[in-house]
């Protein structure tokens, strides 16, 4: 199939940028769409041009490096799907295809679709993780966790961190991010102890690394290439009202 | 304090406000449907409301209160995340969201923009000296409350001010009445949670309910 790509190109961050159309011929069913891109960016370098800067890395929807908002998905139409999960059987002969990258003011555009996500890590960073002593590894079964919060736990640990959530956002928030870290970890023995500090750190790190607000909107979800539901913002926004309720080691 | 400084805790306050403000539109809805029950029932509310004397003016203190609150972090929010969001999509699509949703700080400021003129215009009632309380002659020795509303929305551009406004509080409340059960983590499953159909409706029937008061007047159906 014959089809039409609207490419956003920047040459840097500081560069303005524009859509820029290309066209994609002879595209198979069966390429992914990363794949039909590095055959539209072997036509660029043979003749000449620069080709199209995407981000990649694993190509098999575990990573969250493909960010790339598709007709106005991140991701692109496919539910639950990965930009490098996505094939072009999804599109048909002679369509447009727009092709822009992650637009929030945390996430700095480096060149062409390649965003900086830095500020993700800054989250994590804030409080995404819990303090341990290093040593021998524990017995697998010594910590007894019920099968259900189990559950629950991996759920919310399904998060790749790709950031689709915040490009589909109107508010730019990076609150279902967040929320799957506090969830997971708050669901976990393990995180029980640091619960507290960690919701206060990871919800202030949100703000002052630029994202938005959370206004319940849930286009992060419909957008989440893993399905991570927003009833972990609830959670999340329980655990922040439990900071407010004193404990034996506050007096 | 974090409280209100915080995310979270912003939208904490703005849903307990915005909740405390659904209190108070039950109860002016119910009273303002009195006038249906005829001019007696309409005037003997409001003698009730003057009869309760400095007590009104405690409860206008907290009105205020809730408001100030509420309108502050709302409007704080809003431009917080327009500076997040400072470059749109060629192509923007949403996939889940509501107009109601998305219009919050608007048909917000539309309700701020209506409680003056309203103030003004029942309260204060000085929009329209001509057909105010305080002008007609006594009833029973108490204010024809009842002639002043008659009076006041057989005039369309009145009747029309307060439909649109009336518009605009069912959007708020759509999303808010349904907002609200995630802001304060109680929600557990997806956006499918029953109480968000229950809010969504509770929204529809308010709005129904108050857009009746001034159309039905209107169109001299009641008299
Ligand atoms: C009688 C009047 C009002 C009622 C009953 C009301 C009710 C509510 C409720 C229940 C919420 C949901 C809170 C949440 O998301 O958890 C809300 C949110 C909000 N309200 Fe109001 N409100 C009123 C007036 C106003 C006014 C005057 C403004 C002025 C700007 C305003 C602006 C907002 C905004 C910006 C939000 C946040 C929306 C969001 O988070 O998505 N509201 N309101
Ligand atoms: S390239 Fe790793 S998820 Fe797409």
């Amino acid at each position: 199939m014959d089809l039409t790509l609207h490419v956003w190109r920047q040459k840097g961050p500081q560069d303005k940028g524009k859509l820029e159309t290309y066209p994609a011929k002879n595209v198979s069913p069966d390429m992914s769409f990363l794949e039909m891109l590095d055959e539209v960016n072997d036509g660029l370098i043979k003749s000449g041009k620069d080709p199209i800067a995407f981000d990649h890395d694993c190509r098999e929807g575990i990573c969250g490096m493909c960010s790339q908002v598709i007709n106005g998905r991140p991701h692109g139409k496919q539910e639950k799907t990965t930009v490098c999960q996505l094939h072009m059987r999804q599109y048909n002969d002679g369509d447009e295809i727009f092709i822009e990258p992650w637009r929030a003011k945390a996430f700095p555009i480096q060149k062409d679709l390649i965003v900086d996500r830095s500020s993700l890590d800054v989250i994590m960073q804030a409080g995404g993780y819990t303090s341990c002593h290093t040593g021998g590894v524990d017995d697998a079964n010594a910590m007894l966790i019920p099968k259900p919060t189990a559950d629950y736990a991996m759920d919310a640990a399904e998060c790749i961190g790709c950031g689709a959530c915040i490009a589909a956002c109107p508010n730019s928030s990076a609150m279902l991010f967040t929320s799957a870290k506090v969830a997971q970890l708050a669901a976990l023995p393990q995180g029980k102890p640091e619960a507290r500090k960690r919701v206060l750190a990871m919800t202030q790190a949100i703000l002052d690394e630029g994202f938005g607000n959370c206004t319940n909107h849930y286009e992060c979800e419909a957008a989440c290439p893993k399905g991570i539901s927003v009833k972990f913002i609830a959670k999340l926004n329980r655990e922040y009202l439990k900071t407010m309720i004193p404990t034996s080691t506050d007096a | 304090m974090n409280l209100f400084k915080s995310t979270v805790g912003r939208k904490i306050l703005m849903a307990v406000t915005g909740l405390m403000l659904v209190g108070f539109i039950t109860v002016h809805l119910l009273g303002n449907l009195s006038v249906f029950a005829g001019a007696d029932a309409i005037n003997a509310y409001a003698k009730h409301l003057h009869d309760l004397g400095p007590l009104v003016w405690v409860f206008r203190l907290v009105m205020l209160l809730l408001f100030a609150v509420h309108i502050t972090f709302g409007v704080q929010l809003y431009l917080e995340n327009r500076a997040a969001t400072p470059d749109n999509y060629a192509i923007q699509k949403t996939l889940v969201t509501t107009f109601s949703a998305k219009t919050m700080v608007f048909t917000g400021l539309i309700i701020l923009a209506f409680l003056l003129y309203h103030l003004l215009h029942f309260t204060v009632q000085i929009t329209n000296p001509e057909i105010s309380a305080q002008n007609l002659p006594l009833v029973d020795g108490h204010l024809d409350v009842f002639t002043m509303v008659t009076l006041s929305f057989q005039k369309v551009f009145i009747s029309l001010v307060y439909i649109v406004a009336m518009i605009a509080l069912t959007l708020h409340i759509f999303h808010g009445l349904s907002s609200w059960v995630q802001t304060l983590g109680l929600s557990t499953g997806s956006s499918q949670d029953k109480v968000t159909y229950i809010g969504k409706i509770v929204a529809i029937a308010y709005g129904l309910a108050y857009i009746a008061i001034p159309l039905l007047l209107l169109a001299r159906i009641v008299k």
